[in-house]
């Protein structure tokens, strides 16, 4: 086949692509697809960055979303609350669904780019988690939990949300960074990208990013799941020996 | 120095937890106390899961115990017997602390239960030893003689329970079930708190039990030394907190402050040892009081279901 056939070959499969959609192409791309927590760890700072091809004609400019996900879990939220003169735990809900790590970065602060209902469809900020709430409790106590959980998140630095966080260049290259703490839950996390104009998500795009106790730390953990009397068994000689060790060795000197 | 925590799953500073461990090393050579009840409060300030803080410290007591125990028993200063008995009640104490922990966990207590606890014991504790040091200050203060020493016999209550053994080292004859259930009590505590309970051992043994007092301290450390490897073990069966960084870490603070400690503990007047040791329990005790009154920076908790 002569170059210029191919050539001619090829558009022919992509106009189509590129002519009766009014979508553009979403190309994401992350820094790294494996995140190794081992010793030292201090936490990760990733990039997420690509590009958005307009498709000809569109006039469009782009906004760009990117909502990074921890692994979800169920969890129980307790309120503290003052009975006889001391703090305690008083009232508590579940949560099915509470994602471990959430992140949400943008180009613009995201209540100018959609309206709510949007962004609560793709959920576009830490108010619109999709927590799953279990049991029967009326709506206002839920949404005050909600809060609690998001207000506590965001404070060790689990929930995020960076209304400037996203950087387009030329209106085609995006990028945005997001840091993950040293206190990261491990799993998969999924970086989802969405392109955005007037007011309607028009393309969008996943990438996963394993996060991944290695070395050391990895077997700490495994060991302590896995072979708990080991473990326990391991933890007692280390704290005999080297007490021992440092008794025998100032006894002498 | 960073340092990743693989089971209470965050980065912290190494030198702070190894000082950390220094400074209860301190404490223990000074006092001849295990410095748990320092270690976990100090953690679950910086920020350790409580759950984490409490199995670590309790694996810290068994390293700091074990030279003070050989030097000890070097010295004939352990009641093998009347030890094996309170250790033998420490671990019914323990199994039931692994039932409580379960059970508070569950209600979501345990937090507010392991304050509570420390509050009463220290607040108590600190008090007692309080009045006891300045009582033992006041006439070389006040120029008088010491008031005479009272005589060692146990407490009425022990004297009426049945079946009574021969503890020769201690020189008493009395029931095997007040040590037992003394053992038991500090195996609770210890479960719960992380502490080996060696201040909570120490009076009870010279004042309720009666026992001579150049076996107490070695027998205490002899029963500690056990109950916080059964305890050690426990977590790591049960609760799965046991963070053996976290625990070297303090280890080797601990094993070093425990030597200067020590030195220090030669030259300083036992009087005013014990002084500042009651002041700064007291201090602790205050400390979680003013806690569980004022509004907390966090008024929700997370707890994976």
């Amino acid at each position: 086949m002569r170059p210029g056939r191919a050539a001619a070959l090829l558009l022919a499969c992509v106009a189509p692509l590129l002519m009766a959609q009014a979508e553009p192409i979403l190309v994401p791309e992350v820094s790294q697809s494996r995140i190794e927590v081992r010793q030292g760890f201090t936490g990760a700072n990733l990039l997420l960055y690509g590009a958005v091809i307009a498709p000809p004609g569109s006039r469009d400019k782009y906004d760009i979303v990117v909502v990074l996900k921890g692994p979800t879990e169920a969890v129980r939220i307790r309120e503290k609350d003052r009975i006889a003169g001391i703090w305690m735990n008083a009232a508590a809900t579940d949560f099915r669904s509470a994602p471990s790590f959430f992140a949400v970065a943008s180009s613009r602060p995201v209540r100018e780019i959609v309206d709510e209902r949007t962004a609560a469809i793709y959920e576009l900020g830490t108010d619109f988690i999709q927590l799953s709430p279990s049991g029967q409790i009326d709506p206002e106590e839920q949404a005050r939990f909600a809060k609690g959980l998001v207000e506590l998140r965001r404070r060790q630095g689990l929930y995020q949300e960076d209304p400037k966080g996203v950087r387009i260049s030329a209106g085609v290259l995006y990028q945005a960074r997001i840091n993950l703490p040293s206190n990261v839950t491990t799993g998969r996390y999924t970086a989802e990208t969405f392109a955005i104009a007037r007011g309607r998500v028009l393309a969008s795009a996943t990438a996963q990013i394993e996060v991944e106790k290695v070395g050391l730390e990895g077997s700490v953990v495994a060991a302590a799941q896995r072979w708990s009397f080991v473990y326990g068994l391991g933890a007692i000689a280390l704290s005999l020996a080297m007490g021992w060790v440092a008794g025998r060795l100032f006894a002498r000197g | 120095m960073d340092v990743y925590l693989p089971i209470a799953n965050l980065s912290v500073n190494g030198l702070y937890i190894v000082l950390l461990g220094g400074l209860t090393g301190i404490l223990s050579g000074l006092f001849g106390v295990g410095g748990g009840f320092l270690t976990t409060p100090l953690l679950i300030f910086y920020g350790i899961p409580p759950t984490v803080a409490a199995a670590s410290a309790a694996t810290q007591v068994t390293g700091a115990s074990v030279s003070g125990v050989i030097a000890h028993s070097r010295r004939n200063g352990v009641d093998y017997r009347m030890g094996t008995v309170m250790v033998g009640g420490g671990v019914i104490g323990a199994l039931i602390g692994a039932v409580l922990f379960r059970l508070l966990q569950s209600l979501g207590q345990i937090d507010v239960v392991i304050n509570i606890l420390y509050v009463l014991m220290l607040g108590s504790i600190g008090a007692l030893m309080m009045r006891e040091a300045i009582g033992a200050l006041r006439p070389s203060l006040l120029g008088q003689s010491a008031p005479p020493v009272r005589k060692r016999r146990h407490h009425p209550l022990v004297a009426s329970l049945p079946y009574r053994w021969r503890f020769y080292a201690s020189g008493l004859y009395i029931s095997p079930l007040a040590p037992l259930i003394l053992g038991m009590l500090v195996g609770i505590l210890t479960m719960l708190l992380g502490v080996g309970g060696g201040f909570l051992l120490v009076p009870a043994m010279l004042y309720i039990l009666g026992m001579s007092g150049n076996v107490v301290v070695g027998t205490s450390l002899y029963q500690i030394l056990f109950v916080t490897m059964v305890t050690t073990m426990t977590h790591a069966l049960t609760t799965k907190a046991v963070d053996l960084v976290l625990a070297a870490l303090l280890l080797l603070g601990s094993v070093l402050g425990a030597q200067f400690g020590t030195q220090i503990a030669l030259k300083a007047k036992p009087e005013y040892l014990r002084l500042a040791l009651a002041a700064l329990v007291l201090l602790i005790a205050l400390r979680m009081l003013y806690g569980l009154g004022v509004q907390p920076d966090e008024i929700y908790t997370v707890t994976p279901l």
